[in-house]
C-alpha cells in the first residue's frame, strides 16, 4: 500500500459510514416529499416530483390543533425547562463548589447517587403529588421539577466546571466586601457560561425529544406537544398518510438540527467532558 | 472545558472537593453559613419533595394494591411474589430487555470504539467534521420522529426488507415479525453510537504518543500496540461507557413504544421493561404493581452496577494508581 492510499483509506471508510448513517435522515426528507402513490411502489429514494402539499397538510396538524400551536406548546415547555434548569442547577452547583455548610458531603453524595436513579422509582408518587395538586393535564409537572434542580446531571456538570475556575477573582471580591450572592451573580455565573450553555442546550433537546413524561401528564389535544401529536400516528399502518406524517416529523426535528449546527462545539465538548447522553 | 490551575501561592493545596477555609477575613469573622442554604433551597426542596419522599412512597405503594382513586390496600409482598412467580409477561419483558441490552450495548460500543480509532488518525479538520457528523444521530435518535422513521423503514414495503429482498433474503416486515421486531430497536440504538464515540475519542487523544513510539521501537505491531497500550489505557473510558449504556439500555421507552405501536406487540416481542411498567401503572392502573416493578428495576441496576464495579478491579487500569 503506498502512502497516498494509506492516507485516503480512513477518509473513505469515514465517508462511507457517514453515508450509511445519514441514510435514514435522507429517507425521512425524501418520504416527506413523496406523493402517496410513490411511497411503497417506487424504489427510488427521491420522489419523481416533490409533493409540497404534504407540508401544507402537515401544517393543519392533528385533531384540529395546528402545527403552529403544537410547536408553540413545545417551545413553551422547553424554554421553561431551560430557564428552570440553568437557574436552579447553577444555584445548587455554586453552593456545592464554593460554600461551606453542614452535611455538605452527605448532600453531595446524595446528589451524585441520584444520577443513577431510574426515574421510574419516583414516577408514580410524583404523579400522585401532581394529581393532588390539580396539575395533571397542565405544563407544571413538566416545568416545575426543573426549577427544583432535579436533574442531577446538570448540577454535577456545573459543579465540575466551577471547581475548575480560579478563586482569585472571588477572593478579591470578597475582600472588597461582596457577599456570596453578588459573587455568584457577577463573577462565578458569567465565568461559567460554557457550562450553562451546555446545560441549556441539552435541556432544550431532551425536553423537545421527551415523550414519556408528556404522554402521562398531558391529555387535552390543545395542550399537546409536537411529539405527542406524532405519537398518534404510531398505530397508523396505512402508508397513504406517510407523506404528511413525515412532513410533520421533519418539522419536529428541525429545531434539533438547527441547534446542532449552531451549538455543535458545546454539544460535542459537553459530551466529551461529562459523558452526557444525547 | 479546561481546568484552570492557578492557585494562590500562599495557600495549602486544597483537596479539590472541599472548599478551603475562606482565609483571613477582617477581625476573624467566620463565614456565614445561611447563604449556602439559600443557594441550596431549590435543590433541597426538590430532593425532599420529588426524590426522597416519592422514593419512600413508591416503596410503600409497591406493598399495596393501588389504582390512584381508592386508598391503597396493604398486600405485603404479594406484588413482588406475583411478578416473580406468576407473571409470564413480566418475565417476557425481562427477557426482551436483557437480550436487547446484551446485543445492543456491545455492538454500539464496539462500533463507537472502532470509529473513534479510525477518526483518531485523521487530520484535525477531518476529525472535527466527522466527530460532529457521527454525533448528530445521538441527538435525533431519542425523538419520536426518528422512531417512526425506523418503524416505516423496517415495515412491509419499507426500504430495509426491500433492499434485503433484492439480494435474495426474504424477511418481510421486521416490525410485524416477533423474532425480528426487537432488532429494529437494537439497530436504532446502535445508530446512536456517536455519543460513546466522542467519549472514546477524547480518551484516545489522552494516550501519550510516546507509549506507541516506544512500543514501535521495541518491534510491536499494530495489533500488539492495540492490545498492550490502547486497551489498558482506555479501559477506564470503556468502563464508564459500559456502565452508562447498560443503565440506559434498561430504560429504553420511546423507540419500543413507536416500533410496537404502543402495545409491545407483535406477541409482546417489543414489550420492553419500561413499556410493561407503563402499561401496568398507567393503562390498567395497577400502580402498586408498577411501583414494585420500578423497585425491581432499581435493584437490578444496582446489582449490575455493583458487579461491574467489582469486576472492574481486574480489568480497568488506572495509570495514576500504578505502583501504589
Amino acid at each position: 500500500m503506498n502512502i497516498a492510499t494509506k492516507r485516503w483509506l480512513p477518509h473513505m471508510f469515514a465517508a462511507l459510514s457517514l453515508l450509511v448513517l445519514l441514510y435514514p435522515l435522507a429517507w425521512l426528507l425524501a418520504t416527506s416529499l413523496k406523493p402517496a402513490d410513490e411511497v411503497v411502489t417506487s424504489l427510488n429514494l427521491w420522489p419523481s416530483r416533490p409533493e409540497w402539499s404534504n407540508y401544507t397538510t402537515a401544517l393543519d396538524g392533528v385533531s384540529g390543533i395546528t402545527v403552529t400551536q403544537l410547536l408553540g406548546n413545545t417551545v413553551l415547555i422547553a424554554v421553561g425547562a431551560v430557564v428552570g434548569n440553568v437557574l436552579s442547577c447553577s444555584l445548587a452547583a455554586y453552593a456545592f463548589a464554593r460554600l461551606r455548610f453542614r452535611m455538605r458531603k452527605v448532600m453531595f453524595a446524595f446528589m451524585v447517587a441520584t444520577l443513577m436513579l431510574p426515574h421510574h422509582v419516583v414516577l408514580i408518587p410524583q404523579y400522585i403529588i401532581f394529581n393532588r395538586l390539580g396539575m395533571v393535564d397542565s405544563y407544571w409537572p413538566l416545568i416545575l421539577p426543573k426549577f427544583l434542580a432535579t436533574e442531577a446531571f446538570f448540577v454535577f456538570l456545573i459543579v465540575q466546571f466551577m471547581r475548575g475556575l480560579p478563586r482569585e477573582l472571588e477572593e478579591s471580591a470578597r475582600i472588597d466586601g461582596c457577599g456570596p450572592f453578588r459573587i455568584y451573580r457577577s463573577i462565578t455565573l458569567p465565568l461559567s457560561r460554557p457550562a450553562l450553555i451546555t446545560t441549556a442546550i441539552f435541556t432544550f433537546i431532551w425536553t423537545w425529544n421527551d415523550f414519556f413524561t408528556q404522554m402521562i401528564y398531558l391529555f387535552s389535544p390543545e395542550k399537546y406537544t409536537i411529539t405527542l401529536a406524532l405519537s398518534s400516528f404510531v398505530d397508523q399502518s396505512s402508508t397513504s398518510a406517510y407523506g404528511p406524517m413525515f412532513a410533520m416529523s421533519v418539522i419536529s426535528v428541525l429545531p434539533i438540527v438547527l441547534f446542532f449546527f449552531v451549538f455543535q462545539r458545546y454539544l460535542v465538548q459537553g459530551m466529551a467532558t461529562s459523558g452526557l447522553k444525547g | 472545558m479546561s481546568t484552570v490551575s492557578t492557585r494562590a501561592p500562599l495557600r495549602a493545596e486544597g483537596s479539590g472537593d472541599r472548599p478551603r477555609p475562606t482565609g483571613r477575613r477582617p477581625r476573624g469573622v467566620r463565614e456565614k453559613r445561611w447563604p449556602a442554604y439559600v443557594f441550596l433551597s431549590p435543590w433541597m426542596i426538590g430532593a425532599v419533595a420529588l426524590t426522597l419522599v416519592p422514593m419512600a412512597v413508591s416503596l410503600y405503594l409497591s406493598l399495596t394494591d393501588y389504582n390512584l382513586f381508592d386508598p391503597p390496600r396493604w398486600v405485603g409482598l404479594r406484588n413482588y411474589g406475583d411478578l416473580l412467580g406468576r407473571d409470564p409477561r413480566f418475565w417476557r419483558s425481562v427477557g426482551t430487555t436483557t437480550l436487547y441490552a446484551v446485543v445492543a450495548v456491545p455492538l454500539k460500543l464496539a462500533l463507537a470504539l472502532g470509529v473513534a480509532m479510525l477518526l483518531k488518525n485523521l487530520a484535525h479538520r477531518g476529525r472535527a467534521f466527522y466527530r460532529s457528523a457521527f454525533y448528530a444521530p445521538s441527538l435525533l435518535g431519542a425523538s419520536m420522529s426518528i422512531a417512526l422513521v425506523w418503524r416505516a423503514m423496517f415495515n412491509d414495503g419499507g426500504s430495509v426488507p426491500r433492499l434485503l429482498e433484492s439480494i435474495g433474503i426474504h424477511t418481510g416486515s421486521w416490525v410485524g415479525d416477533p423474532r425480528l421486531a426487537m432488532y429494529v430497536v437494537v439497530l436504532l440504538t446502535v445508530w446512536q453510537f456517536g455519543a460513546p464515540m466522542v467519549i472514546f475519542l477524547a480518551g484516545l487523544q489522552q494516550i501519550s504518543p510516546d507509549l506507541y513510539e516506544a512500543a514501535a521501537l521495541d518491534g510491536a505491531g499494530r495489533w500488539r500496540q492495540f492490545v498492550s497500550i490502547t486497551v489498558p489505557m482506555l479501559s477506564p473510558v470503556v468502563f464508564f461507557n459500559l456502565v452508562l449504556e447498560i443503565i440506559n439500555s434498561f430504560q429504553v421507552f420511546t423507540p419500543a413504544y413507536a416500533v410496537s405501536g404502543g402495545d409491545g406487540g407483535p406477541a409482546d416481542a417489543t414489550m420492553f421493561y419500561t413499556l410493561y411498567l407503563y402499561e401496568r401503572g398507567f393503562v390498567t392502573s395497577h400502580m402498586g404493581y408498577a411501583a414494585a416493578m420500578a423497585w425491581l428495576l432499581l435493584a437490578a441496576i444496582g446489582v449490575i452496577t455493583l458487579v461491574l464495579f467489582r469486576t472492574s478491579r481486574s480489568w480497568v487500569f488506572y495509570a495514576d494508581e500504578e505502583g501504589r
